[in-house]
């Protein structure tokens, strides 16, 4: 699968090839504009490939037409770097946001979103507003909302790349409680500590080409 | 729960940019009253056309030298004319009546006229009044008959004034709608723009895209309906002050305008705001948040 945006003079994924279990754990590694974020993008069906075939989830999405794009994302949790919370809400409402626009009822969000806060550890602080939050507690509202929808793909670009290494594990500790829920979790990161404390599947990018694919992997 | 989202964004969002929302609702109310406006000139147009070509009146005058023989003739072929109604014969005598009572005002013109200078005349109700030049033609060479006048000469030029309002009417309108919709675009661009967090998070957790768009939709088309409610109130006060105030003396001109001719104008304003603000609304999001 190739990827090539307009205006750039090589392909920021070239002939690119990964497949992934379902309940996999998988870190993409590699330095800044290798391509790495635009598997994330693919995959979201935010950018579309010039060659070749993506498949979510058993379904070809590469010629998806963008009306079904909003279903399709449903099945698909996100976490950012820069966390994307929503500052007027609180870390309930900002959860039970992302229920209530895609149809669910407010008592579903009653019964769906505490638990899933004291999933990620936020019990008894549901009340506060993001500035009211550290950052790791920040980015785990952030899990919450990807997660609350109980997707079966949990997506993250570089979920630590804002947060001090003590933070960072705790979040990757959820992620990974996440992933044995049977999530399969993708991760973005150039994150070497943490790579090689969870021990997990690293696929690297250099220039657009995986130049290595291994189970178990450190960085570097 | 979703329309109860829906409505409080709507109210929110236009509150949160309330300047630009009156200014909205102002340019939107003055196009759309101009054009219920327009489209009321329209129909009164129409109904005063039939009402006064229906009136109207072709004379035939005769020469004052005309002899009884010419005359009958001319009587004779008139009445056997399939273009023609009705016809009816005026004499000196009924025409210095005319005169008498249309310059009741100038008795000094009455006196100075004797009935003998008056012009005889056959007046001719057509059966299409547009076939006037045909009955032109035909009779101009007649002996005894001294000019042919049309009324409907005079009416088309009234209203070749009315249709010229009209058209005046309607072409503000379109250019206050175009500033209008400017204004709708803008406004949604700045409503998208202060929830461009919210609409991102939706995007990402898979809101589908009428729920992303309604409430911006849904705030040009309320803007849009105020606007047609005021336009509404504009017509209504137009005639209150068309019927009591000054413009009183243009009754006897123009057809009366009814009650229900302006409401019924509503729901063509209301119709055209809605759907041209929609679009509006939906082509401005499509271009500016790419759902």
């Amino acid at each position: 699968m190739t990827k090539t945006y307009p205006k750039a003079s090589r392909p920021s994924l070239d002939n690119v090839s990964v497949s992934i279990e379902k309940g996999e754990f998988v870190f993409f590694i590699g330095p800044s504009g290798s391509g790495k974020s635009t598997i994330i993008k693919l995959l979201l069906h935010e950018v579309h490939p010039n060659k070749g075939r993506v498949v979510v989830n058993g379904k070809d999405v590469t010629s998806m037409r963008s009306w079904k794009r909003p279903h399709f994302r449903r099945s698909i949790g996100c976490v950012f770097q820069d966390f994307r919370l929503l500052p007027n809400r609180t870390a309930y409402e900002n959860v039970a946001f992302a229920l209530e626009v895609i149809g669910k009822t407010k008592a579903v969000a009653r019964r769906v979103v505490p638990e899933v806060l004291e999933l990620v550890g936020l019990g008894g602080k549901e009340h506060r507003y993001p500035h009211e939050l550290s950052g790791g507690e920040q980015q785990r509202v952030a899990v919450a909302r990807a997660f609350v929808n109980r997707p079966l793909i949990l997506l993250a670009d570089e979920p630590t790349g804002n947060l001090d290494p003590d933070t960072s594990i705790e979040i990757m500790r959820l992620l990974d409680r996440i992933n044995r829920t049977g999530t399969t979790v993708v991760m973005v990161t150039h994150d070497s500590n943490i790579v090689n404390q969870m021990r997990r599947r690293v696929v690297e990018i250099e220039s657009g080409r995986i130049v290595r694919d291994q189970a178990r992997g450190v960085y570097g | 729960m979703r329309m109860k989202y829906v409505l409080s964004e709507v109210l929110v969002g236009l509150w949160r940019n309330v300047t630009m929302s009156i200014a909205m609702i102002i340019t939107m109310t003055v196009s759309l009253f101009l054009l219920g406006f327009g489209g009321l000139l329209y129909q009164k147009v129409g109904d005063m056309k039939d009402l006064y070509y229906e009136h109207v009146e072709v004379s035939i005058f005769l020469k004052t030298d005309v002899n009884d023989q010419q005359r009958n003739d001319l009587k004779a072929k008139l009445d056997s004319d399939p273009l023609i109604k009705g016809v009816t014969y005026v004499d000196k005598q009924q025409a210095y009546e005319r005169f008498q009572k249309m310059y009741a005002d100038a008795p000094d013109l009455v006196n100075a006229v004797k009935p003998d200078q008056l012009p005889e005349s056959f007046r001719l109700t057509l059966n299409n009044p547009e076939q006037y030049k045909n009955i032109y033609d035909e009779y101009k060479a007649s002996e005894g008959v001294d000019e042919i006048v049309d009324q409907s000469k005079l009416l088309d030029k009234v209203f070749g004034v009315l249709t010229g309002i009209q058209n005046i009417t309607l072409f503000i309108s379109v250019v206050m709608a175009a500033a209008a919709l400017l204004l709708v675009a803008n406004t949604i661009q700045v409503a998208a723009y202060s929830k461009r967090r919210e609409v991102a998070v939706m995007k990402l957790v898979g809101a589908s895209n009428w729920f992303i768009q309604a409430p911006f939709v849904l705030e040009a088309v309320v803007a849009g309906l105020i606007g047609a409610i005021l336009a509404l109130g504009w017509l209504v006060a137009g005639k209150v002050l068309l019927g009591s105030g000054s413009m009183a003396a243009l009754q006897g001109l123009i057809t009366p305008v009814s009650w229900s001719e302006i409401f019924l104008m509503f729901p063509l304003i209301a119709g055209v705001a809605a759907l041209v603000t929609a679009a509006t609304a939906w082509v401005t999001l499509h271009f500016y948040l790419r759902v």
